[in-house]
């Protein structure tokens, strides 16, 4: 028998992975976190609820989403095959929708007519505007000010949808403000209200059930892989943000040892210039937003400002689950700068057709070092969690090119 | 006998209700919060609630987010709340200091050293507002070992099973947030707060104040009448916002703030 831990067993009852995770809110969310649990653990493996949301998956997002082979880029990187989790192909460009589906039935189920959601890139607000627009919910993004600014084309697509974007200008005016601001939303709205957290943090049961819902990523790449390559994977690799594409892709192969898995946080300017958003490779241990995990904190406590090209990277927690993930050795964390993730969009999309979010370009950027160092028989599979699209603006003006 | 287990009795044995102010430590500056610490007691606060700034303030309003802003960057830490305390106990041994905040700065600290600290310095409860009593096993030990209040908090969505958990975790009183809402929210409802303070104490014989959406004397009093304490923040801190670099001015409106709500409060 392995040495791995039992994977299967986290969260506990009180939602903890290990040491993390948990539920650190103010006593007014506490009843209707509980409501939450309590739905989804009657419809997890209600028949008619898996059915539902199956159905959605395939007929409104797309799914299966391709396993494709990225010949070119691996002969151009020249070592092991490249392999790409098409999320980008999803309706709505990305994997956020696979979890914003889930969430849209528990949140039919609990009669809230009122949905709420933070976004940083605009991927999980787009996410979240399409399902309430398909439900008929009222629905409210909170998107940080400097977000809004570098995400225009996702705030119209929003507002095209029908929802209310409010940007957020206290703090840092990214991702971690607008987490806040739907907090505080929440905590006043709270009878008719439903949060649609978008990544795999927050207070139980969101880390656990945002999981489950992108756990469809794996579970078809594993199936897609022995199907098309004969094997599994030698090696998966997602970017890390909060970390729900990652968890999705990984989790369904936790327990094949012959896999190893790489989380790649977003090292901005680089490590070394503390302007980045790597919270598992620069951080330590505390609570925000309802859960324990890595934090980018000063000495006193205080959460420090981020920094990353990509905002959907620029935060600075992840999830319980890859924190626990990291102390138990499974997952590799590591971090790639602006730079190399620019680069590599630029590669990308010049060899492949293929223009990569911002996020996923850094996944793919250390998929190539990853790559050059294996052997040409060898796999790995990278999780392309959305295209780029919405960062066309961010490049250009790189380049100084007005769009 | 605590001091805030002193402080209730012997409101309770002259028929008053406690008022309790709270400010945000460090808001404009460090050097100012000890001197707004007495001006207060002067105008007949019987507790101190005092805010540890923190970052991200998830349960607050811009009032009290700005007020975290404006600590933060004049320098205040935990460390440097902990000191105004020490300096606060010079001049003052009686009256309740409860530190009010979020959980990180104080996980940071280490929970054992700031149980050490607070005893030390003299502060009497602590009020974290995202640790709820299921969350709370490492802490409160350290905390009940030290005499150190644990005060939790309770709200208009809490059931009563919970009122009864959270009753019997919490120590020295207990605060019910009067509405659904971050702080210096809307005005309370004393009809709905009456039927849950009732609730409340068919659990516990633990002095429960009230606090969120209280602003002036009319807002006091109506609740004294039916809590044991009145917790007034936001209303105070907009005053410190107004009047930033004239320390003596604030000092002025938080007693005249304070007084108004004392009269009020006890007259009957």
């Amino acid at each position: 028998m392995s040495d791995l831990p039992d994977f299967s067993s986290v969260p506990d009852e009180r939602g903890h992975f290990g040491i993390y995770g948990g539920r650190f809110v103010s006593e007014t969310l506490m009843g209707a976190l509980s409501e939450l649990e309590e739905i989804y653990a009657r419809l997890k493996d209600d028949a008619k609820f898996r059915a539902d949301f199956d159905y959605d998956l395939a007929h409104y997002v797309g799914r299966p989403s391709p396993l494709y082979f990225a010949e070119r880029l691996t002969e151009k990187v020249g070592g092991a095959q490249i392999w790409l989790k098409r999320e980008d192909l999803n309706h709505t460009g990305a994997h956020k929708i696979n979890n914003t589906i889930g969430q849209a039935l528990l949140a039919k189920h609990t009669g809230k007519t009122r949905v709420i959601a933070e976004t940083g890139a605009g991927q999980h607000g787009v996410a979240t505007a399409t399902v309430a627009a398909r439900l008929g919910m009222k629905c409210v993004v909170y998107m940080g000010a400097d977000d809004v600014e570098r995400q225009k084309l996702n705030v119209f697509r929003m507002k095209l949808l029908g929802a209310e974007v409010v940007p957020v200008t206290s703090g840092s005016r990214t991702l971690k403000d607008a987490m806040n601001e739907a907090m505080r939303d929440w905590v006043t709205n709270v009878d008719d209200t439903f949060y649609i957290i978008g990544t795999v943090a927050g207070p139980h049961p969101y880390p656990m059930l945002v999981r489950d819902f992108q756990c469809v990523i794996g579970r078809e790449a594993r199936a897609q892989s022995l199907a098309q390559a004969d094997k599994l994977p030698d090696a998966l690799v997602a970017c890390v943000g909060g970390g729900s594409n990652a968890i999705g892709l990984f989790h369904p192969f936790l327990n094949d040892e012959s896999v190893s898995m790489y989380g790649v946080e977003a090292a901005g300017d680089g490590i070394e210039t503390g302007r980045h958003a790597a919270p598992l490779a620069a951080g330590r241990p505390g609570v925000l937003h309802g859960n324990r995990t890595y934090l980018m904190e000063t000495d006193d406590g205080q959460i420090i400002e981020t920094h990353s090209v990509s905002a959907g990277l620029d935060y600075p927690g992840v999830g319980p689950e890859h924190a626990w993930l990291k102390d138990t050795g499974r997952v590799n964390y590591v971090s790639v700068t602006d730079t190399e993730a620019l680069n590599a969009f630029r590669e990308l999309t010049r060899v492949e057709g293929i223009m990569p979010a911002l996020e996923s370009s850094h996944a793919v950027a250390y998929a190539e070092k990853l790559a050059r160092e294996m052997p040409k028989d060898k796999m790995i599979v990278v999780n392309l969690s959305g295209r780029g699209d919405k960062d066309i603006h961010t490049v250009a003006s790189l380049d100084h090119i007005e769009v | 006998m605590s001091r805030i287990a002193n402080c209730f009795e012997q409101l309770s044995s002259t028929g008053r209700k406690a008022l309790i102010p709270f400010i945000t430590a460090g808001d404009p500056a460090p050097a100012h919060t000890v001197g707004f610490m007495h001006a207060m007691v002067e105008a007949g606060a019987d507790i101190i609630e005092l805010g540890v700034p923190f970052s991200d303030p998830m349960a607050d309003g811009p009032v009290i987010q700005l007020a975290c802003e404006r600590s933060l960057a004049a320098g205040t830490s935990l460390s440097g709340v902990l000191k105004m305390v020490a300096e606060f106990r010079q001049s003052n041994s009686d009256t309740p200091v409860v530190l009010m905040g979020y959980l990180n700065p104080i996980e940071a600290m280490g929970y054992e050293v700031f149980a050490d600290r607070c005893v030390e310095v003299g502060v009497d409860g602590v009020l974290l507002v995202d640790l709820p009593p299921e969350e709370s096993g490492d802490v409160a030990p350290l905390f009940r070992e030290r005499h150190l209040d644990l005060v939790f908090l309770l709200a208009p969505t809490t059931s009563e099973e919970r009122v009864a958990l959270i009753a019997k975790a919490g120590s020295g009183y207990l605060y019910y947030v009067s509405l659904k809402g971050v702080t210096g929210a809307a005005t309370l409802d004393v009809d709905s707060v009456q039927a849950k303070v009732d609730t409340i104490r068919k659990h516990t014989k633990l002095p429960v104040g009230v606090g969120f959406g209280i602003k002036d004397a009319d807002s006091a009093k109506a609740v004294s009448a039916v809590a044991d304490g009145v917790v007034v923040g936001s209303a105070l801190v907009q005053r410190i916002a107004d009047n930033q670099g004239r320390p003596e001015v604030i000092s002025g409106q938080l007693q005249e703030v304070l007084s108004a709500m004392r009269q009020a409060m006890d007259a009957h």
